[in-house]
């Protein structure tokens, strides 16, 4: 699968050397190559220093032929209006946004961007495990 | 009407004193507090500090009762999202965007904005005007329905001169409606009117045909 990243921050560093040790042809946009020593030191694939909300950038990083696209910068209306233009322009059959803002989740999801947002999903995570029981082993070790 | 303004930089300080003159009800939101503080000491309380992408903001804003949203600001994705969010979030009937990058101005008409204005292409446009071999000058664009009125001069030494209007190829749905003539008062061509030099020429054409209508009315 071809997939184009936009935003090499922690996650998308390591979304990108995931996804490249499987065999996938990955390209990661960030406006600052200094994000890209976040990208393990076998990474095949192509770190290009870019605006992903630019057209042109996007083109570079061969949007016209990916099969997804994944915006994780540390913008939400950034990786919105990026996922627009990859889904709108250049019809990219998947693509995934990260949205931390739920309600901007909430409404760009009914807009049919598959959104994930952060803040939900951690907390929901986080009292979860709080809650849970303790595996027994634990308790008696108290 | 009631109107929001998104951004109280200077397009959306400027705006909001000229729709203030003009009596309407408005209010604009800014991320900045010492830039709300300065448009409430020269304007009156109509600015609120706040994020327009928020939609918690935009309710407290009235944004479910404005009849016009215009957002300003410098960044392209957040007047795209703020528009977005008045129109399928709070179903205000008119959207106007600032584009900063004029690549953008695509993928906001697609995205449902009712007029996405590019200062750049505006600056741009009003230059090359200003270059004197430029064929074609953009007066007016009509967003809704894809037209643009534009204004063609004729070349001194044009193949088109002395030809009549029904002579030209003329590329379909195009329309020439005022031809200006040296101190003659403007009139309306007709499919006989003859063509001179330096007639200065405002037409009805679209995007896609005016570089034919171009054409057509300077020669090759």
């Amino acid at each position: 699968m071809k997939v184009v990243i936009m935003g090499c921050g922690r996650v998308g560093g390591r979304l990108a050397g995931l996804l490249d040790i499987e065999g996938h042809k990955v390209a990661i946009l960030d406006l600052d190559d200094y994000s890209f020593r976040r990208l393990p030191p076998e990474f095949g694939g192509t770190a290009l220093v870019g605006n992903g909300t630019d057209e042109d950038a996007l083109k570079k990083a061969g949007i016209e032929k990916a099969d997804a696209f994944i915006a994780l910068t540390q913008g939400d209306n950034r990786n919105i209006m990026a996922c627009q233009i990859a889904k709108h322009i250049f019809n990219v059959p998947r693509v995934l946004c990260r949205t931390y803002d739920p309600l901007r989740r909430e409404l760009f999801g009914s807009l049919g961007i598959e959104t994930f947002s952060p803040t939900t999903i951690f907390a929901q995570m986080i009292k979860e495990q709080l809650l849970k029981e303790k595996p027994e082993a634990e308790k008696k070790a108290k | 009407m009631y109107i929001i303004i998104i951004g109280g930089g200077q397009v959306g300080y400027f705006l909001a004193k000229a729709l203030l003159d003009e009596g309407h009800e408005l209010l604009v939101l800014e991320k900045d507090a010492a830039r709300t503080a300065f448009i409430c000491n020269e304007l009156g309380s109509v600015c609120v500090r706040g994020d327009g992408c928020e939609m918690a903001t935009l309710e407290e804003a009235g944004a479910g009762r404005a009849d016009m949203f215009v957002a300003v600001t410098g960044e392209d994705e957040d007047n795209l999202v703020s528009c977005q969010a008045a129109k399928h979030k709070f179903n205000v009937r008119r959207t106007v965007a600032r584009v900063n990058n004029p690549n953008n101005e695509t993928i906001f008409r697609k995205m449902g904005i009712d007029v996405a204005i590019s200062s750049t292409s505006i600056i741009l446009e009003n230059i090359e005007e200003e270059v004197p071999t430029h064929p074609i000058t953009h007066l007016l664009d009509i967003q809704e329905q894809g037209l643009e009125i534009v204004e063609v001069k004729i070349p001194p030494h044009s193949t088109t001169i002395g030809k009549t209007v029904k002579e030209l190829p003329l590329p379909t749905g195009n329309t020439l409606s005022l031809v200006i003539r040296g101190q003659q008062k403007p009139f309306v061509p007709d499919e006989d009117t003859v063509l001179e030099a330096e007639d200065q020429i405002v037409a009805i054409t679209t995007p896609e045909s005016e570089e034919a209508l171009g054409t057509a009315l300077r020669g090759s």
